[in-house]
């Protein structure tokens, strides 16, 4: 692994719900077009940090944060910036898909209508591209207008991929975006993630492991709001510098 | 025995279901075949198409167009301008107020304001008329009904709204979409069958309250031909002719109630029909 080019970046950031602090001066570098995962135990942080990413924090009720989070250099936080742009710029894999109350073909567009990326005669065509970049174009090119709550919660999330590559983001954020789905459906969405690394910087959230070990290029280790240790992959993986890493890699907690 | 008395439990629980149902469906029969029975020998094409000629309410000549027109214009006129309040405060509620201590006080007066009878909106309307110096008119009517409607379609909105999944912003939020967007384009979208079945509910409320029109939209028997004059209504129409001592014309009474009845039976299915067609796409 060559020199790492940070494309987002949290300097000295401490995120609070209410009086309990979830994160606690996390600094870390997130490397363009890779896939960077987000690994630790339960509770210590990692959906809390992907949420400040985008700004998400801001919509919990009783949540404060401190510090930066810098794109390309500029903090994302300061007042200057336009919250609706930032979260154009990267495309959000929930837990669990959640299409919108709409069909099929107005799912995928309607980022499109609302930043208006394309002329309405290129719609279908886009619509058609970034499905088939989510490899679920197949599967539902005769039923484009169905409402997307009748697809399968794997083919949901695909559209869900679709839908958020549709605002043309540079960055895919995905929490745990695979954890609801079944082995093949989540084979699915890995594969298009791999793929899709040589064009945009992915940051996910993983419980499991083994799906870190096949992801991951970069690996940031969390521990009760903290982080412990990041780095390329094939180094933590396999020559871990802290001992709590070590545990938690093999299994300990 | 465990067993036993859940079974004994369950079958009490269903003899109960099947009362209450049997009971319903029995007032529901009874309202029915009293309306019909006493309605359906006077209903004529004249009863629909006509207006009161003289002497109709001695027996003679004539239809109730004029009541029927009428209920229309004040039902769809207060439904429309409740609508233009409801919905915005409803959504104020809970995108703007969301669990604030305002929040519940706007909640508390809505359910005041319905639990409030229509006779107290009627004299409400009628002394706000008499302090602006306007006459019995489809325009008082209107905006009388449209308070009475506002505070049920509110609630009823707002509690679509309330049940509304947080993921469902959140997944526009995370497009990039802006506060309204997310509103009017995707929140909408979703609560539209909830929204449809809001209005027609107050709807139906509006259309069959005889108090709150008694004296702000009066009587007459004329087709109202603009805002400022007097509208008859279906339910004054059923009061005054009941009210007669002539066994024809208290027939008439029965049938303008079947008419009333036949429109809001109209609307409530089809209420049902439209909120079927439109929650295909929403997400359960
Ligand atoms: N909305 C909230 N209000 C209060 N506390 C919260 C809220 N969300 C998270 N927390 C707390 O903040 C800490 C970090 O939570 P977070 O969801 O980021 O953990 P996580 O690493 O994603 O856990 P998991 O792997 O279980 O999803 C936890 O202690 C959690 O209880
Ligand atoms: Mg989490």
């Amino acid at each position: 692994m060559s020199e790492i080019i940070p494309h987002l970046e949290t300097q000295n950031l401490n995120a609070y719900y209410g009086s309990t602090q979830a994160l606690e001066d996390v600094s870390i570098v997130i490397p363009r077009n890779q896939i960077t995962m987000i690994i630790g135990p339960s509770g210590c942080g990692k959906t809390t940090l992907l949420k400040c990413l985008n700004r998400f924090i801001e919509l919990e009720e009783n949540a404060r944060i401190e510090g930066k989070v810098l794109l390309d250099g500029e903090n994302i936080y300061s007042p200057s910036v336009d919250v609706t742009e930032v979260r154009k710029k990267s495309g959000l894999l929930a837990q669990r898909p959640y299409p919108l109350p709409m069909s099929i073909f107005d799912n995928v567009a309607y980022g499109i209508r609302i930043h208006r990326l394309h002329s309405r005669g290129q719609l279908h065509q886009a619509v058609q591209h970034y499905l088939q970049v989510a490899g679920l174009w197949e599967e539902v090119k005769d039923r484009l207008h169905a409402p997307a709550s009748q697809l399968s919660i794997g083919q949901q999330q695909r559209l869900c991929l679709a839908r958020g590559l549709a605002v043309e983001p540079e960055i895919i954020l995905g929490d745990e975006p695979t954890s609801a789905l079944d082995p093949i459906s989540a084979q699915h969405i890995e594969k298009r993630l791999i793929e899709l690394k040589q064009r945009y910087t992915i940051v996910l959230v993983s419980h499991i492991l083994r799906q870190a070990r096949r992801l991951a290029d970069y690996v940031i280790f969390m521990y009760m709001g903290r982080v412990v240790e990041a780095g390329p992959a094939h180094q933590v993986f396999n020559n871990p510098q802290h001992e709590r890493t070590r545990a938690y890699l093999s299994g300990e907690f | 025995m465990r067993w036993k008395w859940q079974q004994l439990e369950e079958k009490i629980v269903q003899l109960f279901m099947l009362l209450s149902f049997a009971l319903i469906l029995f007032c529901l029969l009874l309202i029915l075949y009293t309306i019909v029975a006493k309605g359906l020998p006077s209903l004529s094409w004249a009863m629909i198409s006509q207006t009161p000629k003289g002497g109709f309410y001695l027996g003679k000549e004539g239809g109730i167009l004029n009541a029927i027109i009428g209920s229309l214009y004040l039902a769809l006129g207060g439904t429309l301008i409740a609508l233009l309040f409801a919905f915005p405060l409803a959504l104020l509620l809970n995108i703007y107020l969301s669990q604030s201590l305002w929040a519940d006080l706007v909640r508390l007066s809505l359910d005041i304001l319905w639990g409030i009878p229509s006779i107290v909106y009627g004299a409400f309307g009628f002394t706000v008329m008499i302090f602006l110096g306007w006459r019995a008119s489809l325009l008082g009517g209107i905006l009388t009904l449209a308070l009475l409607e506002f505070p049920i379609m509110a609630r009823a909105m707002d509690e679509v709204i309330r049940r509304l999944p947080p993921d469902l912003p959140r997944a526009a939020y995370a497009l990039g979409s802006t506060n309204l967007e997310t509103a009017f384009f995707v929140v909408t979208r979703q609560i539209l069958p909830g929204l449809a079945t809001a209005a027609l509910l107050a709807f139906g409320r509006g259309i069959g309250d005889a108090a709150s029109v008694l004296f702000t939209a009066g009587y007459t028997d004329r087709i109202p031909n603009s805002l400022f004059s007097p509208a008859a209504s279906l339910p004054l129409a059923v009061f005054f002719q009941l009210g007669t001592p002539f066994p024809e014309v208290q027939q008439r009474a029965y049938s303008a109630a079947l008419i009333l009845t036949i429109i809001v039976l109209g609307i409530s299915l089809s209420s049902r029909w439209l909120a079927h067609y439109l929650d295909r796409f929403s997400i359960h």
